[in-house]
């Protein structure tokens, strides 16, 4: 019945409105609101600054994504939110975490317990480390449930039984009884993510939830997420280094350098108008799959260690645009349009081809 | 400076690649990889054929890219093996400028691993930590070449400054280098033999973004500067869209789709090189794709499906002589080869090889006009 030109064309096509998966989830209401958060580590080489002076919002049903490559502190960043850094070396030296109206830097250990996994939780990168091998699903899904709910028995089972549906695990009343090898790579990661939105958390930290899937499992997976959030309003802070997930996933954008947020604002705004030179120097390293690119932008130089951070700008040494007050004097926030701001000094130049 | 804000323009075309020649350089002819693994604990019992590679045909020209782009497990990697000869094939012919590389005689063979390196996906593993830079990058001409100690050491020198070292570094040791610039020794010790082919395995994958167009670039000017010729495998598209002249999509051990870059990007053929394109990652956040999530997962090499290998996730089966018969690769538009039943040559070659053999597929023949 079928001829040679019945398959959809894989084309791309430009749409104006939000999004691949249907109406903004985006809520006013602010859940989580970062202040000044500072993280260092105690080394022999002295005191790394690891995250220094960062400052975000979550909004409900927002994604947020903290784009960077790797030593940038994006990594730290959601271990400070789940106040999960070791210590020593690691210390929070500063800041504020306010998740739902209250500080959680300032909450006791325990106190802190019961906020991890049940307000907000952590789905991390790499699904054969994040499972434990010798539980089976049930055991590691059941773990949060338990904790923070206090369920038990047949309710415990159907609750668990509930979240691996949430996540589209085929024939979840037999699943639970599996073992993590007895899973594939796609369906380990969504069992991780079954444990993460167990307790139906206000935000989800996406740790690079998708770098070790293939390219048609991940698809799937981001996909999964955006649904689940169009169900539960979930808030979720995506960090990667990829931006081709933030174009597919983010509202927001917060890219970061050497520790510090360099930039921040919607994502349209962050693609289309870039107003740091190394958000604008990232968006044009990477190739496009759509169309065909002459040469590539490469920037010079690699990223500086964090320990002895010259003052001034940390990405002056590899920065097109740099002028002398670059190297002396670290760059306040610019606001350059609404909901966009650039840490530069030459952030008006930035874009513009002379 | 040159590089202020500059951001590259979009120009249709490969004008930042080289140009190959017509010389063929190398060629694989229905090459085959199947790896026995046991079944249970019988020890004489039946052993299972894990068909890693099975029967992919494919040739590179001298100074061009051949890129190999698929999911993990469809045989990119046996395929780079086996170009290499690291791997024997099962069957199959594997030629190397006209002669073949599975019976080489001393000179033959000298000459083969000269000319074919390759630079490999981790630079944290694929260095010794014990040598020194010098050490890495001028063995191959300690044993492959009649040069002294100060001729080596002042080829390491080119070979550093060349792929964007100095050449004192070459007293350190990999330890003291970051994965840029390890990924840069690797190819500096594939480059010292002034290889004509080089196999890149993942080149980039494990390098951060800001690195891997550095790593990029300076592959496509080495390609210039040398005509070397690349097998690319990589497993994200839009690097092989950058760097490839020519791809071939695998899938379960064959070659599904192959074509020059842009016709195959722009106007894939293959139900899987559509699903895979449409699956990837897109450049802005305006690009909206009609998303083809296929069902399942890949099947076990072990036990393929029967026919074509992709029917039991295919979007846009026509029927029963897609479990029945086995597609083949055929040139359904000039250089654009595709392997599947929706396309009328095909179909046609497929039908072909299934009269030739008198097997069970001869029966199908009558049931697949469709």
């Amino acid at each position: 019945m079928a001829g040679a030109n019945t398959a959809p064309p894989a084309a791309a096509t430009k749409v104006a409105d939000r999004d691949a998966f249907g109406p903004s989830t985006v809520k006013e209401e602010v859940i989580l609101e970062v202040k000044d958060l500072r993280t260092y580590f105690t080394t022999r080489w002295g005191t790394v600054k690891a995250v220094d002076g960062l400052s975000f919002t979550l909004r409900k049903g927002e994604t947020l994504g903290i784009v960077g490559e790797s030593g940038s502190g994006k990594s730290v960043t959601s271990l400070s939110v789940m106040r999960l850094i070791p210590s020593p070396p690691g210390h929070i030296v500063g800041g504020q975490v306010i998740l739902d109206g209250v500080d959680l830097l300032q909450l006791s250990e325990s106190e802190m317990s019961k906020v991890r996994g049940d307000k907000v939780s952590m789905i991390l990168q790499d699904p054969m480390t994040a499972l434990n091998p010798v539980f089976n699903v049930e055991n590691q899904v059941g773990e949060a449930i338990r904790i923070h709910q206090g369920l038990r028995g047949r309710s415990l089972l159907d609750k668990i039984i509930d979240a691996l549906r949430k996540v589209r695990i085929p024939a979840p009343e037999t699943r639970v009884k599996d073992y993590p090898h007895q899973l594939s790579g796609g369906m380990r990661q969504r069992v991780v993510g079954a444990i993460g939105i167990s307790c139906e958390p206000l935000v989800l930290i996406a740790d690079e939830p998708t770098t070790s899937l293939d390219v048609t499992i991940q698809a799937a997976y981001l996909r999964l997420l955006k649904e689940i959030q169009a169900e539960t309003g979930l808030a979720i802070i995506f960090i990667t280094h990829d931006f081709g997930i933030v174009a597919k996933m983010c509202d927001r954008v917060a890219v970061m350098y050497a520790g510090k947020i360099v930039e921040t604002g919607d994502v349209r705004q962050i693609f289309n108008r870039p107003k740091h030179p190394y958000t604008e120097a990232l968006l044009s390293s990477v190739p496009k799959l759509e169309e065909k690119t002459d040469r590539l932008y490469a920037i010079a130089g690699q990223p500086p260690a964090l320990y002895n951070l010259p003052p001034g700008c940390s990405f002056a040494p590899r920065c097109p645009y740099v002028v002398d007050r670059c190297k002396e004097e670290y760059p306040p926030q610019f606001s350059a349009e609404e909901r966009h701001v650039s840490a530069c000094w030459n952030w008006e130049q930035v874009g513009k081809t002379q | 400076m040159t590089t202020r804000g500059a951001r590259p323009k979009i120009v249709k075309g490969l004008e930042h690649l080289a140009v190959p020649k017509d010389e063929v350089l190398i060629t694989s002819n229905n090459l085959k990889k199947y790896f026995p693994v046991s079944r249970g604990f019988s020890l004489f019992g039946g052993k299972a054929m894990l068909k890693a590679v099975d029967d992919i045909t494919f040739n590179i020209r001298a100074g061009e890219t051949f890129g190999l782009v698929g999911e993990s497990g469809c045989g990119k990697t046996t395929t780079a093996k086996m170009v290499l000869s690291l791997e024997r094939p099962t069957a199959g012919e594997i030629t190397f400028e006209g002669k073949s590389i599975l019976k080489m005689d001393g000179d033959t063979r000298h000459n083969f691993r000269t000319n074919v390196q390759a630079v490999f996906q981790d630079p944290w593993s694929s260095l010794n930590p014990r040598m020194r830079v010098r050490s890495i990058v001028g063995e191959p001409m300690e044993i492959a070449r009649n040069m002294t100690r100060q001729q080596i050491n002042a080829r390491v020198g080119e070979l550093l400054t060349e792929v964007g070292l100095n050449p004192y570094q070459a007293n350190l040791y990999p330890h003291e280098f970051s994965g840029g610039q390890r990924q840069r020794i690797g190819i500096a010790r594939a480059l010292a033999l002034s290889p004509k082919l080089v196999v890149l395995d993942e080149p980039v994958s494990a390098l951060d973004v800001s690195i891997r167009a550095q790593i990029m670039n300076l592959l496509v000017d080495l390609q210039k500067q040398h005509g070397l010729a690349y097998l690319l495998i990589a497993h994200n598209l839009a690097t092989v869209r950058y760097m490839c002249h020519r791809v071939g999509v695998m899938y379960l051990g064959k070659i599904v789709e192959m074509g020059d870059t842009d016709p195959l990007f722009d106007d894939p053929m293959h139900p899987y090189t559509r699903a895979l394109i449409s699956a990837a990652l897109p450049s802005h956040p305006d690009i909206k794709r009609e998303e083809i999530i296929l069902p399942g997962e890949v099947p076990s090499p072990i036990n393929p499906p029967s026919g074509c290998t992709f029917n039991p996730r295919c979007p846009v089966k026509i029927g029963a002589v897609c479990e029945e018969t086995r597609p083949a690769l055929a040139e359904e538009k000039p250089r654009h080869w595709v392997s599947c039943h929706l396309y009328e040559t095909s179909l046609k070659a497929a039908q072909a090889i299934a009269k030739a053999e008198p097997a069970p597929a001869a029966a199908t023949n009558g049931r697949s006009a469709a």
